[in-house]
C-alpha cells in the first residue's frame, strides 16, 4: 500500500466533470471573494490618527530560532520606553510602543513593518537585530520617509539603503578590523582558523572583514572551515581546525552555537584560544560552556567596568525589571542595551526635533553626536552608522573581564 | 467549459486591473496582503498538478520558488540600471518568465531522475533537491551567499500578482481538463493501468513536474519583486510544507478548495497577529482539529460526485 | 591520523542518528506513515532529562552513573506516555483514512509541540545548559582524544538495536507488530489487538527518540526546544537511505550518513555544502536502489 496514491474515497480521483462543476462554482464565488477583499482594501487609509500619544513601532524575533535575541533587544527598547513615560514622555506626550514578531522567519518583517506605518500609523520603527530582517524592512521605511533605528544589525548594507536608516551599533568592518588587530598585536597570533557560520551573513561578513585585516597585518589564515547556524555537532570541523594547528581560532557566531563549539574544541584537545565578535555576549554562552569558554575573548560594545554612570543605571533599572526563568534577576547583554539606546536616541532626536515629523526627526537623528548611552557615547556619522569603540572582554573565572578598549 | 473557463481568466484579470488601477488609495498593509495572497495562489494550485491531480508527492516546492526568484531577482538587478522606466514592465515579465523557464528547467532535473520513485522515496527526494537547492544559493557568492539579494527593484504589483494566479489557474484546470490531461488523473488513479492504456505515466510526470515548477519559479519572481530582499533561508522545507498544508488543506485535486485555502492560510495569520504569541500555537491547532474534522479539505465541493460522473 | 579521529566522531554522531531512525522505521513499519512529531518527542525527552537531574541529584550523588541511568528510563517512560497520548488523540481518530491526511496532521502535530514549547510559560526560547550526567572523561591515543561520550553512544545504540530486534522476532508483541505490519486486517482477524500492539509501538519508538535526544544533549550540552528539527530530519534520511521500515536498514543508514556528514565536514571548502551532501547522497542511492540499501523492491501488481 503506497500512502501517497492511497485510493480512499476522500482522495478520491476527481471526475473532469467535477473540474468543470468546480470552476463554475468558482466563478459564482469570485464576484464575493472579490467584493469581501474590497471591502478590506477599502477599510484603507483610515488609521486613526489619535494625538495624545506617540505611536512608535518595533519589530522583532520574538519567537522563531532567533528569539533569544529578539527578547533581549526588545526587553532593552521597552525598559527605555517605561522609562522614558515615567518621566513624562517626549513633546509632552506618552510614547506607545506597538511591537510585531516576525518570527525569526524571511519575508514576515516586510508585512509587519508595512503593517506598522500604513495601519497602525507608528512615526518611527525600532529593529532588529539581524542584519537581514532589516534589511527587509528598510526599503518599506525609506519609501514611507519614516525614520527607521536599527539597535544592532551590523551590516554595513543597512543604512546603504537610504537616508531614513541609522543604527545604533558598529558595522562589521570595524568590528572585523578590530579582531584582527587584536589577534595579531595582543594575542600574538601568527596563524589563525577562521570558522563561519553560512547560514549567517553577520558570521559571512565579519569573517570577511577579519581575514582582510588579519593578512594585511601579516598573519596567515591556516583553515577555513564552515557550519550552519543550529548545528550542534562541530567535531568533524574542528578536527580538521585542529590539524592545521593554527596559533587561534575566529568564530564569528552567535552564543549558542559559540558555547557547544567551545566544549567540542576542548574535547577534541584543541587547546588553542578561541574568539570572536558580539554575537558571543550572553551569560548564556558561560551558562552552557562552562569552563570550556574560559580564557576565550571577543569584542563587543560596552562593558559596565569601564563604562559612564548612564550604563550602570540601565544595568539596574534591567537586572529590576526583568527576571530569569527561575526568578533570578536577569543581567542585560549587549542586545538589551542596543535595544535600549535606539529607543533613547530616537526620543531624543524627537526632542531635539521639537516635533514627530520623519523628515525632522531625520535631520535630528543625523546630526546627533556625543549621546550618552547604555552602550557609550554614540556619534552618527555621515553613513548613518555609528561611530563608536568597541571593548574586547575575556571569560575569566565565568565572567567577562575588560581587557582593552579599541577606538575607531 | 473551455468558455466559461476563459470568462473565469478574463474576468479574474479585470478584476486584478481594476483594483490595481484604485491601489493608490488602498491601505499598503492590506494591499501587500493581496499580494501575498495571489503569491499562495499560484504556489498552491501549482502544486496541486502535481500533488493532488497527478497524485505524486512533492515536498521541494519551495526550491523551484527559489529559482525563479533568485534568477529573475538576480536579472533585474543587473538589468534594471540599463533599462529605461517605460520599458520595466516589459523588463519585470521578462524576468518573471526567466525565472519561470529556469525553474521548469529545475522541474525537469528533479522530474527526471525521480520517476523511479514513489511515495515516501519521492518525497524525501524532492525535499532533498529542495534543500540542495537551498544550499546552492546560500553558498554561491554570485546570489549573495547567506545575505542573499538585497535592494531588488519593486515591481510586483496586485495587477501582475492576480493575472498571474489567475493565468496559473486557467492553465492548470484547462491542463488537466484537456484531453491529454485526463493522463494526470490517470496517472494518480492507477499507473498500472493507465500504462497497459496506453499512457506514458513518465512523460505526464515530467509534465507535472515540469509545469508546476515553472509557474512555482513565476511566484518566486513575484516574491522577490514584492519583498525586494530574498534570503535562501526563507526557503527551506518549512516553506514547502506551508504550500503543502494549503493542498491537502483545501483538497487535492480540488482547485476551488486549493485556492480558498491558499487565501485562508495567508490570511489567518494576520488576523491572528493580536494573539502574538499564541498565534503559531492556534495555527498548529487548526490544523490538527481541520484533519480530524475535515480530511477531505475544508473546502471539498464534490459531495455528489460519483453521482454526476456516472451522469456525465 | 585525522581520518581515525573523524571515524570516532562520525560513529558517535552516526549512532545518534541511527538511534532516531529506529523510531521512524518502527512507526512506518507498523502504520506506513511518517511520524513527523518523533524530532520533537526527541527534544522532550532531553528537556525530561533537564528537569529530572536535579531531582536525582538530590538523592543520588551528581554525575553517577546510576542516577544517569535512572534519568534515562524515567525519561524515556515519560516520553513513552508522550508518544502513546499523541497516537491515541491525533492519529488514532484517522487510522482508516489516507495517510495524507494522517501525515499533514503529524506536521500540525509537530508544530504544535514545537511553538507550544517556545512560549515563555513552558520552556521558552532561550537555549538551556544541559547538566552533566556522567562525568567526562577524554582518552588519548596519540593525537587522538576520545571522549567518553564518544564511545558510550555507539554502545547504547548497539545494544538498543540488539534489544530491539529480540523484542521485534523473539517475543509475542514482536510477533503481532509484524503481523500488523504485514497486513493489519488479517492480524485483526487472527485476534491480534491492534490498538495495543500500535500503542506500544508508538511507546517503543518515542522511548528510544527520548534516549536519542539524552545522548544527543549530552554531546552538545545546550537544548531548545527546536533542537530535534536537525538531527530529526537526517534521521527520517537515514531511515529512507536504509529501506523505510527496515531496522537494520535504519541502523546502517544513519551510520552511514554520520561517517559521511563527518568526513565530509571536515573538508575545508566542502564543509559548507555538509547540509546538502547528505541529501545529494541520498539521491544518488535511490536512484540506483530505490526501496534503499536494505529496503525489499516491490513490483506492483495489477
Amino acid at each position: 500500500m503506497n500512502p501517497f496514491t492511497h485510493n480512499s474515497p476522500a482522495a478520491a480521483p476527481k471526475a473532469p466533470s467535477v473540474l468543470c462543476r468546480s470552476l463554475a462554482t468558482l466563478i459564482r464565488v469570485l464576484p464575493l471573494v472579490a467584493i469581501s477583499l474590497l471591502l478590506a482594501l477599502g477599510s484603507a487609509g483610515c488609521s486613526k490618527k489619535s494625538d495624545d500619544v506617540i505611536k512608535v513601532g518595533e519589530f522583532a524575533s520574538l519567537t522563531g530560532k532567533e528569539a533569544t535575541f529578539g527578547t533581549s533587544s526588545h526587553e532593552g527598547t521597552l525598559l527605555a520606553i517605561e522609562e522614558l513615560n515615567a518621566t513624562g514622555g517626549v513633546l509632552g506626550k506618552k510614547i506607545e510602543l506597538i511591537t510585531e514578531d516576525n518570527l525569526s522567519k524571511a519575508g514576515e518583517s516586510g508585512t509587519v513593518v508595512t503593517k506598522l506605518i500604513d495601519r497602525d500609523g507608528v512615526v518611527a520603527i525600532l529593529g532588529e537585530v539581524a542584519s537581514s530582517r532589516s534589511l527587509e524592512a528598510a526599503p518599506i521605511c525609506q519609501r514611507s520617509q519614516i525614520p527607521m533605528i536599527s539597535p544592532s544589525s551590523t551590516n554595513p548594507k543597512v543604512t546603504e539603503t537610504g537616508d531614513y536608516i541609522f543604527r545604533v551599533c558598529f558595522i562589521d568592518p570595524f568590528q572585523g578590523t578590530v579582531m584582527a588587530n587584536f589577534a595579531s598585536k595582543t594575542l600574538k597570533a601568527k596563524k589563525v582558523a577562521v570558522f563561519t557560520d553560512v547560514k549567517s551573513d553577520y558570521s559571512k561578513g565579519l569573517a570577511k572583514y577579519f581575514k582582510e585585516g588579519f593578512t594585511e597585518a601579516g598573519g596567515e589564515i591556516s583553515a577555513e572551515l564552515d557550519f550552519n547556524g543550529g548545528d550542534k555537532d562541530f567535531k568533524a570541523q574542528l578536527t580538521a581546525i585542529k590539524t592545521a594547528a593554527p596559533d587561534a581560532v575566529f568564530v564569528p557566531g552567535y552564543y549558542t552555537d559559540v558555547a557547544l563549539i567551545c566544549i567540542q574544541a576542548k574535547q577534541l584537545g584543541l587547546n588553542v584560544p578561541l574568539f570572536g565578535g558580539d554575537g558571543w555576549e550572553s551569560d548564556d554562552l558561560i551558562k552552557i560552556g562552562k569552563e570550556a569558554v574560559e580564557g576565550n575573548y571577543f569584542s563587543t560594545h560596552y562593558h559596565p567596568e569601564v563604562s559612564s554612570p548612564k550604563s550602570k543605571q540601565f544595568v539596574e533599572a534591567y537586572k529590576k525589571r526583568f527576571k530569569n526563568q527561575d526568578g533570578s534577576p536577569k543581567a542585560p547583554d549587549a542586545m538589551a542595551a542596543l535595544g535600549y539606546d535606539s529607543a533613547i536616541i530616537l526620543a531624543e532626536a524627537m526632542k531635539r526635533a521639537g516635533t514627530t515629523e520623519g523628515a525632522k526627526v531625520r535631520d535630528a537623528l543625523a546630526a546627533m553626536k556625543d549621546f550618552e548611552g547604555a552602550t557609550g557615547k554614540t556619534n552618527i556619522n555621515e553613513k548613518r552608522d555609528a561611530t563608536k569603540p568597541a571593548v574586547i572582554l575575556q571569560v575569566k573565572g565565568g565572567v567577562f573581564k575588560y581587557v582593552e578598549t579599541i577606538s575607531p | 467549459m473551455q468558455l466559461g473557463a476563459k470568462r473565469w481568466l478574463i474576468a479574474a484579470v479585470l478584476v486584478a486591473f481594476g483594483v490595481s488601477a484604485l491601489s493608490g488609495y488602498f491601505n499598503r498593509y492590506y494591499l501587500g496582503i493581496a499580494i501575498d495572497v495571489g503569491i499562495s495562489i499560484i504556489l498552491a494550485v501549482s502544486l496541486n498538478l502535481i500533488n493532488g491531480h497527478t497524485g505524486q508527492f512533492s515536498l521541494g516546492h519551495a526550491g523551484f520558488m527559489a529559482v525563479g526568484g533568485f534568477t529573475a531577482a538576480k536579472l533585474t538587478l543587473e538589468l534594471t540600471p540599463s533599462v529605461p522606466a517605460a520599458a520595466q514592465p516589459a523588463l519585470f515579465v521578462g524576468a518573471m518568465l526567466a525565472g519561470g523557464l529556469v525553474a521548469a528547467l529545475a522541474g525537469l532535473a528533479v522530474g527526471l531522475p525521480s520517476l523511479r520513485l514513489k511515495g515516501d522515496y519521492l518525497a524525501i527526494v524532492t525535499l532533498g533537491f529542495g534543500e540542495i537547492i537551498r544550499v546552492i544559493f546560500q553558498t554561491s557568492p554570485a546570489f549573495g551567499a547567506a545575505t542573499g539579494l538585497t535592494g531588488i527593484p519593486k515591481f510586483t504589483t496586485l495587477f501582475w500578482t492576480w493575472s498571474a494566479a489567475a493565468l496559473t489557474v486557467y492553465v492548470v484546470a484547462s491542463l488537466v481538463n484537456s484531453t491529454y490531461g485526463r493522463g494526470f488523473l490517470c496517472v494518480h488513479d492507477d499507473e498500472v493501468a493507465a500504462a497497459a492504456m496506453g499512457i506514458n505515466p513518465t512523460r505526464y510526470k515530467v509534465t507535472a513536474f515540469v509545469t508546476g515548477a515553472f509557474f512555482a519559479g513565476m511566484a518566486g519572481a513575484l516574491y522577490a519583486h514584492h519583498k525586494q530582499v530574498l534570503k535562501p533561508d526563507g526557503f527551506d522545507f518549512m516553506k514547502s510544507i506551508d504550500v503543502v498544508v494549503m493542498v491537502i488543506l483545501g483538497g487535492m485535486g480540488n482547485t476551488v478548495g486549493v485556492i480558498l485555502a491558499a487565501i485562508l492560510l495567508t490570511v489567518l495569520p494576520e488576523l491572528l497577529r493580536g494573539f502574538a504569541d499564541y498565534r503559531m500555537i492556534v495555527y498548529s491547532l487548526l490544523i490538527i482539529g481541520l484533519m480530524l474534522l475535515r480530511p477531505q479539505g475544508l473546502f471539498n465541493l464534490r459531495r455528489r460526485e460519483s453521482r454526476s460522473a456516472a451522469a456525465n | 591520523m585525522d581520518w581515525l579521529q573523524q571515524l570516532i566522531n562520525g560513529l558517535a554522531q552516526g549512532s545518534i542518528y541511527a538511534l532516531i531512525a529506529l523510531g521512524y522505521t518502527m512507526v512506518y513499519g507498523v502504520l506506513r506513515f511518517i511520524n513527523f512529531a518523533h524530532s520533537d518527542v526527541l527534544m522532550l525527552g532531553a528537556f525530561a532529562a533537564f528537569f529530572l537531574a536535579p531531582v536525582v541529584g538530590t538523592i543520588l550523588p551528581p554525575q553517577s552513573y546510576l542516577g544517569a541511568f535512572i534519568i534515562v528510563i524515567v525519561s524515556a517512560a515519560i516520553c513513552a506516555a508522550i508518544g502513546i497520548l499523541i497516537e491515541r488523540l491525533a492519529y488514532r481518530p484517522l487510522r482508516n483514512r489516507p495517510k495524507l491526511t494522517v501525515l499533514i496532521t503529524a506536521i500540525g502535530v509537530s508544530l504544535l509541540i514545537e511553538f507550544t514549547c517556545q512560549h515563555n510559560a513552558v520552556f521558552g526560547a532561550r537555549t538551556r545548559p544541559f547538566p552533566r550526567l556522567i562525568p567526562e572523561h577524554n582518552f588519548h591515543l596519540g593525537n587522538i582524544v576520545i571522549a567518553n561520550h564518544d564511545v558510550l553512544v555507539p554502545i547504547v545504540t548497539a545494544a538498543l538495536l540488539a534489544l530491539l530486534w529480540l523484542v521485534v522476532q523473539r517475543t509475542k508483541i514482536g510477533m503481532a507488530m509484524r503481523a500488523v505490519a504485514f497486513n493489519p486486517q488479517a492480524a485483526a482477524l487472527m485476534g491480534v489487538n491492534i490498538n495495543r500492539v500500535i500503542s506500544f509501538t508508538f511507546g517503543l519508538g518515542s522511548a528510544l527518540a527520548a534516549i536519542a535526544g539524552i545522548l544527543y544533549a549530552m554531546r552538545a550540552p545546550g537544548i531548545e526546544p527546536l533542537m530535534g528539527i536537525q538531527p530529526g530530519l537526517r534521521a527520517f534520511i537515514a531511515a529512507v537511505l536504509g529501506g523505510i521500515g527496515n531496522l537494520p536498514g535504519a541502523a546502517l543508514g544513519g551510520l552511514l550518513l554520520g561517517l559521511l556528514e563527518t568526513f565530509a565536514g571536515g573538508i575545508p571548502g566542502i564543509s559548507n555544502y555538509r547540509d546538502g551532501i547528505a541529501f545529494a547522497i541520498l539521491i544518488f542511492i535511490l536512484l540506483f536502489r530505490p526501496a534503499g540499501l536494505l529496503g525489499e523492491v516491490k513490483t506492483e501488481k495489477v
